[in-house]
């Protein structure tokens, strides 16, 4: 059950003394929907490039189903998947003619791995006569994944899969990575989206080149390891600086309707964020201890966490 | 409280197909208005009519008093507009990008140092001003261009997904320089795919094939679509849009 399908070992890699992989170890297994979680600039196009041969690293080495990246290219590229973050079909080719030229390049036909990716195509395949150009963000997302799939892969790189994508087609584009990966491939996304790290089965969380930590979405936001608050009152534009001159604030940001608040003392107790709100002003004020979110998670690792406004 | 953005019966057709059918709503000053919707809603097309790039079929349209018909320079010279995509010229200083674009503006010397030197002081970061922008962290130059898009003090500024991309830590930091804007009296019309941040504006509308689907406080949405979150609201209203032929 747990075969290793990717194994990385002390990644780095430097485009002109930056550094934007560095030290990376993991292991990804066989059938799992892996996602790296971060934002731009935390590697994750570097990390692919390396793992589907594209990009030699300057340290480390990874085996991606049993193939070494470096000297075993040849058979990677023929076993793999890519969709890369840029839309990079032809756009002058009409649909079914760059799945086609997909299929021939792989050594196949559209029909052999049909089944495979029909759900898929079969969204787009009134518009097989239509420009790849010409087709809406969706329906290129569709095409794009038809051809990285039409070799039926036993790996599959989507790399920012649905970023600039609004949130109902996110949730379908995950749908059908989970319909995927039951038959039994192995997916490996990245996102800058952290409420998608909650869909995959393992996440790594990356930021700046480092890795921050790699388990299910389930065990990070279990390691968090202290009370988190959600508050809220009638003003919430000044809460954020209110709750931060409470004394040991760790720290206070706004996360959607609330603003999430943690302090440094183990037994903290959440009456004093009340008696702070009311010596200002405040009404109408919740507080609730809450689960962390992985984007919570993400904060705390950051290097540099959100400075305490002390003003 | 002043309206700024007027939008009475707004049409918008291509061909046969229309991109923005009867849009009305008002944007009040100093209001920070959400634009949310699926990709191909509509959104772009209404957000270029309203930065004076594109006309509309038809409709009774005014941003910051002027009207999109016949007065799109007065417009342009009254708004600042900010995207992920296009953002700050990389070989520039981040003081040469706040001359290039305050001299666009129609600002003079005086005004462009002063305001480069009050909003890069406010960010924090004026000791880096003549850094080539390239040399710039990923999450300093959205911020720098959020400063660049309000530094020649617009009635409105137009954010198309600033924070795409852009980290947790950052994209909370770039939401307080929102707040401080809007508190000055600067209109914000924002467009974003993060539903936390739906939750920041004072009022979203939701756009669904072309229409406004719904228009109210996050509160009053959530409410009235019974969800406890803006994500279920826009799931709620935006899932299963037609299929576009």
């Amino acid at each position: 059950m747990h075969e290793i399908a990717v194994d990385i070992k002390n990644i780095r890699k430097s485009y002109s003394g930056t550094r934007v992989l560095n030290n990376i170890s993991l292991q990804i297994f066989q059938g799992e929907l892996f996602g790296f979680i971060g934002p731009d600039g935390a590697g994750k196009t570097s990390l692919f490039h390396i793992l589907t041969s594209l990009l030699l690293p300057d340290n480390g080495s990874a085996v991606v189903a049993g193939y070494d990246t470096v000297k075993d290219y040849a058979q990677i590229r023929r076993i793999v998947g890519y969709m890369p973050g840029k839309f990079s079909l032809y756009q002058d080719l009409t649909v079914e003619e760059n799945l086609k030229f997909f299929a021939g390049i792989f050594k196949t036909t559209i029909h052999e791995n049909y089944a495979l990716y029909k759900d898929i195509y079969g969204q787009i395949e009134p518009f097989r006569k239509r420009k790849a150009g010409q087709l809406s963000g969706g329906m290129k997302q569709k095409l794009a994944l038809s051809c990285a799939l039409v070799h039926k892969p036993q790996l599959l790189f989507l790399d920012e899969p649905t970023t600039g994508v609004d949130a109902v087609s996110r949730t379908e584009f995950w749908e059908m990575l989970k319909k995927l990966r039951d038959q039994g491939i192995t997916i490996i996304v990245s996102t800058p989206y952290m409420d998608e790290a909650a869909l995959c089965d393992r996440v790594a969380l990356m930021d700046r080149g480092q890795l921050m930590a790699v388990d299910a979405p389930a065990n990070i936001i279990r390691a968090f390891g202290q009370p988190l608050f959600a508050v809220k009152s009638d003003k919430m534009f000044p809460l954020p600086q209110a709750l931060a001159v409470i004394e040991q604030t760790k720290t206070v940001y706004r996360s959607g309707e609330f603003v999430h608040y943690l302090n440094n003392q183990a037994d903290f107790d959440p009456a004093r964020i009340e008696d702070q709100l009311l010596k200002l002003g405040h009404a109408g004020i919740t507080i609730r201890r809450i689960e962390p979110t992985i984007e919570d998670c993400f904060m705390l690792l950051m290097q540099n966490p959100l400075e305490v406004e002390t003003n | 409280m002043k309206p700024v953005i007027e939008v009475h019966n707004m049409v918008k057709k291509f061909g046969d197909f229309v991109a923005n059918d009867n849009l009305t709503f008002s944007v009040n000053q100093g209001e920070i208005f959400g634009f949310l919707g699926a990709n191909g809603a509509g959104k772009t097309t209404a957000m270029k009519i309203l930065c004076g790039l594109s006309k509309p079929s038809s409709g009774v349209i005014k941003v910051a008093g002027f009207d999109v018909y016949k007065q799109t320079e007065q417009i342009k010279r009254n708004i600042g507009y900010m995207s992920q995509r296009f953002s700050l010229y990389n070989d520039l200083t981040v003081r040469e990008n706040f001359r290039f674009y305050g001299g666009i503006y129609g600002l003079s010397g005086r005004q462009i140092k002063d305001q480069t030197d009050k909003l890069l002081s406010r960010l924090g970061i004026i000791q880096s001003a003549d850094k080539v922008l390239r040399d710039i962290p990923l999450g300093w130059k959205q911020k720098l261009a959020f400063s660049v898009a309000v530094m020649h003090k617009p009635t409105i500024v137009f954010l198309d997904e600033p924070t795409g991309g852009v980290d947790p830590v950052t994209r909370r930091q770039f939401w307080e320089l929102i707040y401080e804007s809007a508190n000055e009296g600067i209109t914000v019309f924002v467009t974003t795919h993060y539903m936390d941040e739906a939750e920041y504006c004072e009022r979203v509308s939701i756009m669904v094939d072309g229409r406004i689907e719904a228009l109210d406080s996050p509160d009053q949405l959530k409410k009235t679509y019974k969800s406890a979150s803006m994500n279920e609201v826009f799931l709620k209203l935006a899932r299963a849009p037609k299929v576009v032929i």
